[in-house]
């Protein structure tokens, strides 16, 4: 909305010297603070209840978990360069029902094949709303909001109502869903390994880099001869695949799928980024952070139902960490700005 | 978002002298959507039966007037440059109170005063971040969008209040000398005059607008820029806490989930009518124009029996090409004027 120029927080490598060091702790401390908050909600509810802590209570977190943050690690490639994706939900919901009608009508699809299709077509997805945001040149809040309904009623003019159910699908696929590795669900360590690669990605690679360019400051990306349009299409590709992904690894693990699936979810995964440190104006945050944001909204979720609080507030305590973290974070730029300040004065 | 992909090298349609003043007047906006309105409501009228009738156009009004309601202050919220995303949010927990209150046993006359003015308060939250702490509106808004449904699930559970009095439900959705025009409608049309005449005919109006060109540049013009955002947040709480009586009474029914995610189908209604995400440009009559235009053709849509979903592609249709037509026009405009230039 409003360009209000935001304090510069740089990734690390950027900046020389002592600023390193000083943006790498701020890095730090963003990131820090998640995994503090995380840590408090798990002690304070172990303690009230030791099970929280068992394997399979852990199993189930990290499974509730995992569509959440392969659906954030998307949504972070488009914040960071200053847009915005509101149609993964609809994308996932589209894909999740066509991961089902592809089974049920062709059980005998082997599970890569089907991962490839629900990817694809949240590719597809993405395309079209990258190839909108990119060329026509129209800002990305409007026209994913527009393409939500969009695929939202695609994906319903497709069901009519219709349900894939548990039965419908080859027990094969469904593992995916129950399976562990080493005690680890599958679903998990997938959402792990998006993680690890596309924060890689975005660290390590130019193209991938760029798009922190393009979110800090997009004309100056522009006349560095970055190609803005091209890199922010790749991100909004990258988002929907995700979000198709999510959509396969969403039917896998609640083996029931209809038209709604994922509905409203898109605030949730724009919830998790911010929490995790990723601003919404662009240019700054990590994949890490991000993941580790669904970690905590999820977290919370079975906190709550532990704890034995009215299970109604877990949404009025999403909604107050929203505010505290974009609260925490303009403190933390005000202060870094202040420090910079501060250091010039003296004329270092 | 990415206000600089079209800021940046998009030169905006320059002042048209005065010859051009008609032919610009037929590509303002708000006359195109008049155009489509009225094209859409004849076209309806003869093909799809019932559309003309008065009932019909009767309920047609009542669906609208939630979204029209809330679409008037958020207009100005918009223009200004920030955004409003807790609307629907806001409504559902006036919504809840006033069930909880009602059930209580307060008087209605004070329930819905009180109500309103929680609703007040839910925008001056709103205002106190957006405004006091500098923080982004849309990121503060996602934020209180969340708390005030949970706080709504909070208040009233996943019950619903229902026994208000026949008297009240009644007069939500009764029509002025038993006609088609809903006495909602008046009041909505009531409101809409005054927000009307504050942005279009006020000092304040026109300061918000420059808001929304430049915030930095307006605040040295001696525009208090915080101050005149914190009116329209609570503005808007105060008015999506009536839509949200208006809301319960109409349904006779208070729920925590009321109006649930109704927030995009008026981001999606002010868009269309005109206003400029960036902020800075947009108009109120455009807004309700949008507001009726989305309203009529799902109306018609829904009476031509057409599948409820194929209304979610044609409303998302519909929002795009409200975007993309005045871009792709512009540039076009532009690419012919550099052209036309060179030759």
């Amino acid at each position: 909305m409003s360009a209000r120029p935001t304090a510069p927080a740089a990734p690390p490598e950027r900046a020389d010297g002592s600023r390193t060091r000083f943006a790498h702790r701020l890095w730090l401390a963003r990131e820090f603070g998640i995994v503090v908050a995380l840590g408090l909600l798990v002690l304070v509810t172990a303690v009230d209840n030791p099970a929280f802590l068992s394997p399979q209570s852990l199993r189930d977190l990290a499974l509730g978990a995992a569509v959440l943050v392969v659906l954030a690690v998307g949504q972070t490639a488009v914040i960071i360069s200053r847009n915005v994706d509101l149609s993964v939900g609809a994308v996932l919901g589209l894909a999740a029902f066509a991961t089902g009608k592809l089974l049920s009508s062709a059980p005998g699809t082997p599970t890569a094949v089907v991962v490839l299709v629900g990817t694809g077509l949240g590719a597809v997805c993405g395309a079209v709303n990258g190839a909108l945001v990119a060329a026509a040149r129209v800002p990305a809040l409007v026209i994913t909001l527009g393409t939500l309904y969009a695929f939202r009623g695609v994906d319903h003019s497709w069901a009519r109502g219709q349900q894939v159910n548990a039965s419908d699908m080859p027990r094969s696929f469904l593992a995916l869903g129950t399976r562990t590795v080493l005690g680890v669900p599958v679903l998990a360590v997938i959402a792990l390994v998006v993680t690890l690669v596309v924060g890689f990605y975005l660290r390590s690679y130019r193209s991938g880099r760029e798009l922190y360019a393009i979110g800090s400051e997009p004309v100056a990306a522009r006349l560095s001869g970055i190609a803005v349009g091209r890199r922010v299409f790749t991100s909004f590709v990258l988002c929907g695949a995700l979000a198709g992904l999510a959509g396969v690894l969403y039917a896998a693990r609640f083996g029931t799928v209809d038209a709604t699936a994922g509905t409203g979810i898109e605030l949730q995964v724009v919830a998790a980024a911010v929490v995790g440190g990723v601003a919404i104006f662009g240019g700054s945050g990590s994949v890490h952070g991000a993941a580790l944001g669904a970690l905590l909204l999820t977290t919370i979720g079975s906190s709550l139902a532990v704890l034995r609080i009215n299970p109604f507030w877990q949404q009025a305590v999403v909604g107050g960490l929203i505010l505290a973290a974009i609260g925490l974070d303009r403190l933390l730029a005000v202060r870094a700005a202040n420090r910079l300040r501060g250091r010039s004065s003296h004329g270092a | 978002m990415a206000r600089d992909a079209v800021a940046a090298d998009v030169p905006e349609a320059p002042a048209e002298p005065a010859a051009g003043v008609l032919r610009s007047a037929l590509l303002r906006w708000d006359t195109a959507l008049l155009v489509v309105l009225a094209a859409v409501v004849v076209l309806a009228g003869v093909l799809v039966e019932g559309f003309a009738s008065g009932r019909n156009l009767q309920f047609l009004l009542l669906d609208v007037i939630a979204i029209a309601l809330i679409a008037l202050p958020l207009t100005l919220i918009v223009i200004t440059g920030e955004i409003d995303l807790s609307v629907a949010s806001t409504l559902g927990l006036c919504s809840a109170v006033m069930g909880q209150l009602w059930v209580a046993g307060l008087p209605l006359e004070l329930v819905v005063v009180l109500v309103v003015g929680l609703g007040a308060l839910l925008g001056a939250v709103n205002a106190v971040f957006v405004t006091k702490f500098a923080l982004p509106s849309l990121a503060v808004t996602i934020g209180t969008l969340a708390a005030y449904r949970g706080l709504a699930f909070v208040v009233l559970g996943d019950q619903a209040v229902a026994d208000f009095p026949f008297r009240w439900t009644d007069a939500a959705s009764s029509t002025v000398a038993d006609g088609a025009v809903p006495w909602a409608a008046v009041v909505a049309i009531a409101l809409a005059v005054v927000f009307g005449v504050v942005l279009h005919a006020t000092p304040f109006g026109r300061s918000l607008y420059a808001m929304g060109n430049n915030a930095e540049a307006a605040a040295f013009a001696g525009i208090r820029v915080a101050r005149a955002k914190s009116w329209l947040f609570v503005a808007s709480g105060a008015v999506a806490g009536l839509a949200g009586v208006y809301w319960t009474l109409r349904f006779a029914s208070a729920r925590a989930d009321n109006a649930a995610g109704l927030e995009l189908a008026v981001v999606a209604a002010v868009l269309l009518g005109g206003v400029s995400i960036f902020g800075g440009r947009g108009t109120l009559p455009g807004v309700l124009l949008g507001v009726l235009l989305l309203g009529a053709v799902r109306n018609a849509l829904q009476l031509a029996d057409v599948a409820a979903d194929t209304l979610n592609v044609v409303t998302g249709g519909l929002l795009i090409a409200s975007v993309v037509v005045p871009n792709a026009v512009v540039l076009a405009r532009a690419r012919w004027r550099r052209r036309g230039r060179a030759a």
